[in-house]
């Protein structure tokens, strides 16, 4: 494949997703055929639980599934007691962009289910879940049956492999609500109540489900760990930089020419990413903003691609690297929708528990709405802005910052074009007003009319473009 | 009934009109005049209510895998998969169904309401033999979510503006359509899922013979189905000897 922009040819580094390609993986077998449970016969035979904690904190692995905290450490603040413990894994997956979770979970659940396993020897833990999107159907049955299986080859239940240490694991299905992946969230989703945060502290490690200990993290930290136990930390750090450790596996999504999961050592240049593997964007069209950690994520612009991808490198830039998920912008998208789509969506899943999510978030679509609609005015940017504010920081969970960060960086970096969308819709108001209700610049899906008086707007170049893709190929009159 | 409480009142020995007041509006989903769920009196008995024996099986089942009491967990833990089963079952979460859960369960019916309609993917009302969703989140958008969205409203006559908040039904009653937030594949995206498989990037015209296939039985565009799609970046061969040479999984 010819890159027409001049980029190197960029190759992934697959240590997660290696062999994904073979349906086999998916089977204990085939799993079993790759190296797979050999680290976890080893661990539960002769390697200490302690060595373990240890070198996942010094390995570094940082938390994928949004704040990036140090895994390790999360095991660590476990109290080593007696005590009922558990492990809940997050495969909630439900930030708009973020579809790596269901790659690895398709492809590889034995991978996941022996990280589990190890993490959970590691802690004294003896009951795990795995709490799944409900939306993810597929997926959850292929955890099912690997669950099975991995209980019919006696690496889970009652004593495991003859080393005295039990764990029971459950594939919990969720039922579609996004608040259900924020962590408090999940564990009243899971002891059966309708999925509302928690106050923190107490911290899950120390009071979470049942009110016992527990141990909460992403699908993919916690694939990560046989390969950490097996090659020790080192190993681990020999990938990504210095402050991000490791490969991530990165969702590429929105206006570019191949969207999907990318596996890459953190710190790889967003070019590398988005016009390396992903394509970069369609042809003629040319990138205007994306968003770098999902959709909570405060938009970066062109002038950032040549940054590395890393925790740090985002946190410098005023962003973050949130979930690993990467959408794309290019100039056929109205960033003033683009920020109403994401205020609308938060507002949808905000479950109500605090008056600045709760009402934030309403007015922060409703006042879009009025943009788009050309009813505000340039002064209703500032509210818009200001609302953001008020809502940063004065939340129970970060849903509300989740919203709060990328709308308040797209008020700010595309200033002219909110202002431009208020113009021009205005100005197709006023001649409707003026010509009547069949004035052509009223119908947005009006075909072959004159431009509206307020010149095209990119939400219709978007329409534009779309429908000349939705014709099937030959039939273009 | 007086609208003031009265200072004796006991609410373990109310009858459940004494919760509703008399001239306001009542929520139906929430409050039929039920018991908060701790009370006893209001948990289904087993006497009475009748439930198919495959049913209390596997409800059993999954109220099993769950740490129990003794183990400071809780059967309500297998509200939302039992709330599975009913769904899968009767088609929708019925009164009926959930009154049946509720007593294998031994929670109250209101408890399995709350949590039913707390979740998107629940449903308290008919919802038709196949479920359409239509991401409109903003991968999906940005490449035609809201245009495929149309074009199955157009093809079964399902409401738009109802599809685009919560769903609408087909005109014969047989297909949801309703549009959904990201539903985790906007790889695929303008993507759908139909009867909980994922399907995409589709164009327009696809919708058309989606509901054509279902209305006829026959397997959904197997050539868009994300269970036949490969890994993006194809297959690769690792050349980097801190993959080749490591240890453990995936070697
Ligand atoms: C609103 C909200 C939604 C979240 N959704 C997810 C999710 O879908 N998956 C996930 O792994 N973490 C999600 N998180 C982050 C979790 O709260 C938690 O930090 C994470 O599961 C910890 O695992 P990690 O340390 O391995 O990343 C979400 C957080 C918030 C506030
Ligand atoms: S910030 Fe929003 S979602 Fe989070 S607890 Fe408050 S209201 Fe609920
Ligand atoms: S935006 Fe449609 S699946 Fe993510």
């Amino acid at each position: 494949m010819s890159e027409s922009n001049g980029t190197s040819k960029v190759t992934e580094t697959r240590v997660l997703l290696r062999h994904a390609e073979d349906p086999k993986m998916a089977t204990l077998a085939g799993y079993e055929s790759y190296g797979g449970y050999q680290v976890l016969k080893k661990a539960l035979k002769e390697i200490d639980p302690e060595w373990i904690v240890n070198e996942l904190e010094e390995s570094g692995l940082r938390g994928r599934g949004g704040a990036g905290f140090s895994m390790g450490k999360k095991v660590s603040f476990l109290p080593r007691t007696e005590e009922a413990k558990y492990l809940c894994c997050n495969a909630d997956e439900s930030e708009p962009g973020a579809f790596k979770d269901r790659e690895l979970m398709q492809r590889n659940p034995h991978q996941l289910i022996e990280g589990i396993i190890i993490s959970s020897f590691a802690a004294g833990i003896e009951h795990a879940f795995i709490f799944i999107r409900g939306e993810y159907d597929d997926q959850a049955d292929i955890l099912d049956r690997a669950v099975e299986e991995a209980y019919g080859a006696g690496y889970l239940g009652k004593n495991i492999l003859g080393s005295g240490f039990d764990l029971e694991l459950v594939v919990h299905r969720g039922a579609g609500a996004y608040i259900c992946g924020e962590e408090t969230a999940l564990l009243d989703a899971l002891e059966g109540k309708r999925g509302n945060p928690r106050l923190k502290p107490p911290f899950p490690a120390v009071q979470g489900l049942y009110g016992g200990p527990t141990l909460i993290n992403n699908v993919e930290t916690l694939s990560n760990v046989s390969h950490i136990v097996a090659n020790g930390a080192d190993w681990f750090k020999s990938f990504g930089t210095e402050q991000s450790p490791g490969t991530k596996v990165v969702s590429v999504s929105g206006c570019v020419k191949r969207p999907g999961n990318y596996e890459v050592e953190l710190g790889v240049s967003l070019r590398d990413l988005i016009y390396g593997l992903a394509g970069g964007p369609l042809d003629g069209r040319e990138i205007t903003a994306f968003y770098p950690g999902g959709s909570s994520s405060p938009v970066l612009t062109p002038a950032e691609m040549d940054l590395p991808y890393s925790f740090e490198a985002m946190a410098e830039a005023g962003s973050m690297l949130g979930s690993g998920s990467i959408i794309v912008a290019d100039d056929s998208v109205s960033i003033p929708h683009m920020a109403l789509r994401t205020a609308k969506f938060y507002r949808h899943e905000s479950c109500g528990k605090c008056t600045p999510c709760r009402e934030g978030t309403n007015w922060t679509e409703k006042m879009l709405q009025r943009v788009v609609r050309g009813e505000a005015t340039p002064m209703d940017l500032d509210i818009i802005s200001s609302v953001q504010d008020n809502i940063m920081g004065h939340c129970l969970c970060v849903l509300g910052d989740a919203m709060a960060m990328p709308v308040s960086s797209m008020v700010t970096k595309f200033r002219d074009e909110f202002e431009e969308v208020i113009a021009s819709e205005a100005a197709k108001a006023w001649n409707t007003a003026l010509d009547g209700p069949d004035s052509p610049g009223r119908d947005e899906n009006a075909n072959g009319d004159e431009p509206g008086p307020g010149g095209t707007s990119p939400e219709e170049i978007r329409r534009e473009r779309l429908a000349g893709r939705a014709i099937p190929s030959g039939g273009a009159s | 009934m007086s609208p003031v409480m009265p200072s004796d009142f006991d609410p373990r020995n109310a009858e459940p009109e004494d919760f509703v007041s008399p001239g306001l509006p009542v929520d139906e989903a929430n409050t039929t005049g039920r018991f908060p769920d701790a009370d006893p009196e209001q948990i289904p008995d087993p006497a009475v209510v009748e439930v198919p024996a495959d049913l209390r099986e596997q409800i059993q089942a999954i109220v099993d895998k769950y740490p129990d009491r003794d183990h400071k967990g809780s059967p309500k833990s297998a509200a939302i998969p039992v709330l599975w089963i009913i769904q899968r079952r009767y088609g929708w979460c019925t009164p009926e169904g959930i009154v049946q859960a509720a007593c294998v369960m031994q929670v109250t019916p209101a408890y399995l309401e709350s949590v039913a309609s707390f979740y998107d993917l629940l449903r308290t009302s008919p919802q038709g033999e196949h479920q359409v969703l239509v991401c409109t989140n903003i991968a999906c958008w940005m490449r035609g979510g809201d245009e495929l969205l149309d074009s199955f409203c157009e093809k079964t006559g399902a409401d738009r503006e109802a599809a685009g908040h919560g769903g609408a039904l087909s005109e014969d009653g047989n297909i949801l359509v309703s549009g959904f937030e990201c539903l985790g594949a906007c790889d695929l995206a303008p993507m759908a899922s139909v009867d909980e498989r994922y399907f995409g990037p589709l164009e327009n015209a696809d919708a058309g013979t989606i509901v054509d296939q279902l209305e006829a039985g026959e397997e959904v565009l197997p050539g868009k189905a994300l269970e036949k799609r490969g890994l993006a970046g194809g297959v690769a061969e690792s050349t980097d000897p801190r993959v080749t040479e490591g240890q453990g999984p995936n070697q």
